[in-house]
């Protein structure tokens, strides 16, 4: 059973998000890594790519599959995690922390989310 | 669909915590734990493999070399007793129904290896040509479970659990032998690109014989590995597979595979006619090797462009462990076309060069 944190919201697409001071923080669970496989190439977009709730806006490459990356709020991307580009293998090993994705900043807090209990029943 | 099949070795899965996953309609390990450790562990150590979904079917009888000799495009009464063969069974139209392994295991007794997806189409197949020659054919795919151990550190394991002579046992044969004290039949083959062995063995040995595999080996490394590194490994070593280079639209010599198909064996043959007049005219497409320069990978299905312009489609495509480059299959019209590969990655052209197969050979 994968780990779910219960401090993080989630997404159907099985995306982990944050929020604090305006930005969002975005990974992928723990969950959807487990379903990739050994993660191998994640295509991230550019520091200051507009971004929408619900479009992709990357790629996450694994041995056997393709999967997109949703970005689940509107807003503008700040920053990307350079680390993942060098070691994509983090997303597998640290998703919920060093194998996080982008930061957007958005205006106010996001919606729509799962709790963790929801996403965990989403995935049980 | 009804319920996957679970295999003799089901338990010892579950109980590794294996991603299991629907192949064939068998219930089989997609990986362990990481599908690129798997597959390093049998380029450098070894791996321990479950493939009981394969299909044995046995060919016995007096005119078993001849039904063999008529019903697949190799030359398989020409095997002496203990050798195996790569060959294939096809169509009258020569389109290929499967890719096989043939053990002769005495003068009239083969086992024929067919895919899982396509076992019931060879067993039909084989049964139906039978009609008229003095032979058997018997489905006993479920008296048998297969393991594979493959990878360099092989012959140093295995010899702790056998006494039969494996240096003399030369790739492409098979012999009786005890391993871990369990009656198994020991051929040297396998669909990785290394040396290895596969073990045929009852079902209730299934489960023994890898415990005894994993103790003696696991200090050398060896790790169990599942379908996913099974598929980059035979991808690496350019072997095909049904569904992906190879399927009825296709004859082996559009795969590159023409050498197994023996037109100069006497009688006639299945396919014959439409495999000599192909082997005349020519492959209507050729099989290539792609190394994308890029990272992104070509999948199968994929469009293959030469100057921009559709020439192909990707039938295999992988992150390759042992290059660290997205590597693939294609076939293209025509192999000697001059101008610029890439692969069409979700509406992006990514650059790729073409290589010879295979993409990595072992060092002997």
């Amino acid at each position: 059973m994968s780990n779910v944190p219960s401090d993080l919201g989630y997404t159907a697409e099985h995306e982990w998000v944050t929020f604090a001071d305006g930005v969002a923080t975005v990974g992928v669970t723990e969950h959807a890594a487990e379903q990739l496989g050994d993660v191998v190439f994640v295509q991230l977009p550019d520091v200051g790519a507009k971004v929408s709730a619900g479009e992709p806006c990357g790629e996450i490459e694994s041995t056997k599959s393709v999967s997109e990356l949703y970005s689940p709020v509107d807003g503008e991307v700040v920053e990307v995690n350079a680390e993942v580009n060098d070691d994509p293998g983090l997303v597998n090993t640290e998703p919920f922390g060093t194998g996080w994705l982008i930061k957007v900043r958005t205006d106010g807090e996001p919606t729509g989310l799962l709790t963790a209990e929801q996403y965990a029943e989403l995935i049980a | 669909m009804s319920e996957p099949r679970p295999t003799p070795l089901h338990k010892v899965h579950e109980g590794l915590g294996a991603s299991l996953t629907d192949f064939a309609g068998w219930l089989m390990p997609l990986r362990y734990g990481s599908e690129t450790a798997e597959h390093q562990a049998v380029r450098t150590a070894a791996g321990l493999f479950d493939l009981s979904h394969m299909g044995e079917i046995a060919v016995h009888g007096a005119a078993a070399p001849d039904l063999l000799d008529y019903a697949l495009v190799g030359h398989l009464s020409k095997l002496t007793a203990g050798r195996a063969r790569y060959t294939m069974i096809c169509d009258a139209d020569g389109g290929v129904l499967d890719d096989l392994i043939v053990y002769r295991i005495d003068d009239d007794d083969f086992l024929v290896v067919a895919n899982a997806a396509n076992h019931a189409v060879v067993l039909a197949a084989l049964t139906e040509r039978a009609a008229g020659f003095d032979a058997t054919v018997t489905d006993r795919t479920d008296e048998w479970a297969l393991l594979a151990l493959q990878g360099p550190r092989t012959v140093e394991i295995l010899r702790r659990l056998t006494d039969a002579p494996l240096d003399d046992l030369k790739y492409y044969s098979s012999h009786p032998a005890t391993v871990a004290g369990y009656p198994v039949l020991l051929a040297r083959t396998g669909y990785t690109g290394e040396d290895g062995f596969e073990l045929f063995a009852k079902p209730d040995a299934a489960e023994p014989l890898w415990t005894a595999l994993t103790e003696a080996g696991t200090g050398d490394g060896l790790i169990p590995a599942g379908l996913a590194a099974r598929d980059t490994l035979r991808l690496e070593a350019g072997m095909p597979l049904y569904g992906n280079e190879l399927s009825r639209e296709v004859t082996p010599y559009e795969a590159n595979l023409g050498r197994v198909v023996k037109l100069d064996k006497p009688g006639d043959f299945v396919g014959r006619a439409a495999l000599a007049a192909r082997a005349e005219e020519g492959p209507r497409q050729t099989l290539i090797g792609l190394v994308g320069r890029g990272r992104r990978v070509p999948r199968h299905g994929y469009q293959v462009l030469r100057d921009g312009v559709a020439c192909g489609v990707v039938t295999s495509g992988a992150p390759s462990p042992t290059l660290g480059s997205p590597i693939a299959m294609a076939y293209v019209d025509t192999a000697d076309a001059a101008g610029e590969l890439a692969v069409d990655v979700r509406g992006r052209p990514e650059p790729a060069d073409r290589v010879e197969l295979p993409f990595y050979r072992r060092e002997r």
